[in-house]
């Protein structure tokens, strides 16, 4: 740890999903004096999600404290932690990696074992179960930072090919104009 | 020679249309030396327009050079440019000297016929692809009061995952 604890928490919301939650619950934070950073809200199996980042103008208890009557009237479960680090943090990823197969156990597994083996930081990854229920396809996006070539990544990755899974690995160009 | 102050997101003048270039005198001459030094002086822009320097004409510079792998069509300076044909569409990682630390993707054409004056006010037409296209599609958008940012997607919608199962 580089960081020591900041100003920040890290509040996570799950929950069935239904239209308001955010508005209610930004709305409980705002009116306890929060400051809200960057956060990832996300449908994942029809449920509700969130992380957020909360700078605390009050003790955390506090913030707990108003944001029970809304949570427990909208079914959440909520956690808030503390966080080291801050805002302005950003890693740029230069390497995509897309994989795509028949659905089965160990995917992520196997493919991120290999970028970990590489030395590759995973600073995005979304994954998701699509094609039909009787024959459901994983598709897998990571973006992330390698020292290494592209060609010595998709290399390192040609085992996935024998176990059914396609990887296609390309450069993230990030375009600055 | 001067390195200008950069106008950042949110100064409402980044949203201002800029007016076409109508002499091409020294003084257009002056201030795009100076806006390629302000280019230059930012952290590895390879385009930049002159809204982007609170001066609100049609002027763009654009300069690849440094990506031989890229097809590109090395430094350029366009005045009025004009798209005039786009085709094929793909998501990029985009960021912006106006928008500091943040980058969000963008769905650009790959494919365009841009056409533009140079500095002493000589037509071309060019055929562009790819990463410079997009720096184009980019530049031209702040000509006409447009980010990035206006035109971000999330990072789940993904072109090719539809590409593959259609």
């Amino acid at each position: 740890m580089t960081d020591t604890l900041s100003d920040w928490n890290l509040l996570t919301l799950v929950g069935a999903d239904r239209p308001g939650i955010v508005s209610r619950v930004t709305r409980v934070l705002y009116e306890c004096g929060c400051n809200l950073g960057e956060a990832s809200m996300i449908r994942l199996g029809g449920n509700f999600t969130i992380m957020l980042m909360v700078s605390d103008a009050r003790p955390e208890t506090e913030i707990l404290d108003a944001l029970a009557p809304v949570a427990e009237e909208l079914g959440l479960r909520l956690h808030l932690d503390p966080l080291s680090g801050g805002l302005h943090q950003h890693l740029m990823p230069n390497v995509q990696v897309r994989v795509t197969g028949a659905d089965r156990a160990g995917i992520v597994a196997d493919v991120t074992e290999i970028l970990a083996e590489q030395g590759f930081n995973i600073l995005e990854l979304e994954s998701d179960v699509a094609g039909e229920r009787e024959r459901p396809v994983y598709i897998m996006n990571i973006q992330g930072y390698s020292d290494r070539t592209i060609e010595a990544l998709a290399d390192a990755l040609v085992p996935m090919a024998a176990r059914g899974v396609s990887v296609d690995v390309s450069p993230v160009d990030v375009l600055i104009g | 020679m001067a390195i200008l102050d950069i106008l950042k997101l949110p100064d409402p003048r980044l949203k201002q249309v800029s007016e076409p270039v109508d002499s091409f005198d020294q003084s257009l001459r002056d201030f795009i030396a100076d806006l390629e030094e302000t280019r230059l002086a930012g952290p590895g822009a390879v385009g930049i327009a002159a809204p982007q320097v609170a001066h609100f004409r049609r002027i763009v510079i654009l300069d690849l050079s440094s990506r031989p792998k890229t097809p590109n069509h090395g430094h350029l300076v366009l005045i009025n440019p004009e798209i005039t044909h786009w085709e094929g569409f793909a998501m990029g990682r985009e960021g912006c000297l106006s928008v500091p630390d943040y980058t969000g993707n963008v769905i650009r054409a790959t494919q365009i016929r841009l056409k533009a004056q140079d500095a002493d006010g000589v037509e071309h037409q060019y055929e562009m692809e790819g990463f410079e296209a997009r720096a184009v599609q980019h530049e031209l958008d702040h000509l006409d009061g447009l980010l990035f940012v206006d035109r971000v997607v999330s990072r789940r919608t993904d072109l090719h995952r539809r590409k593959v199962y259609k």
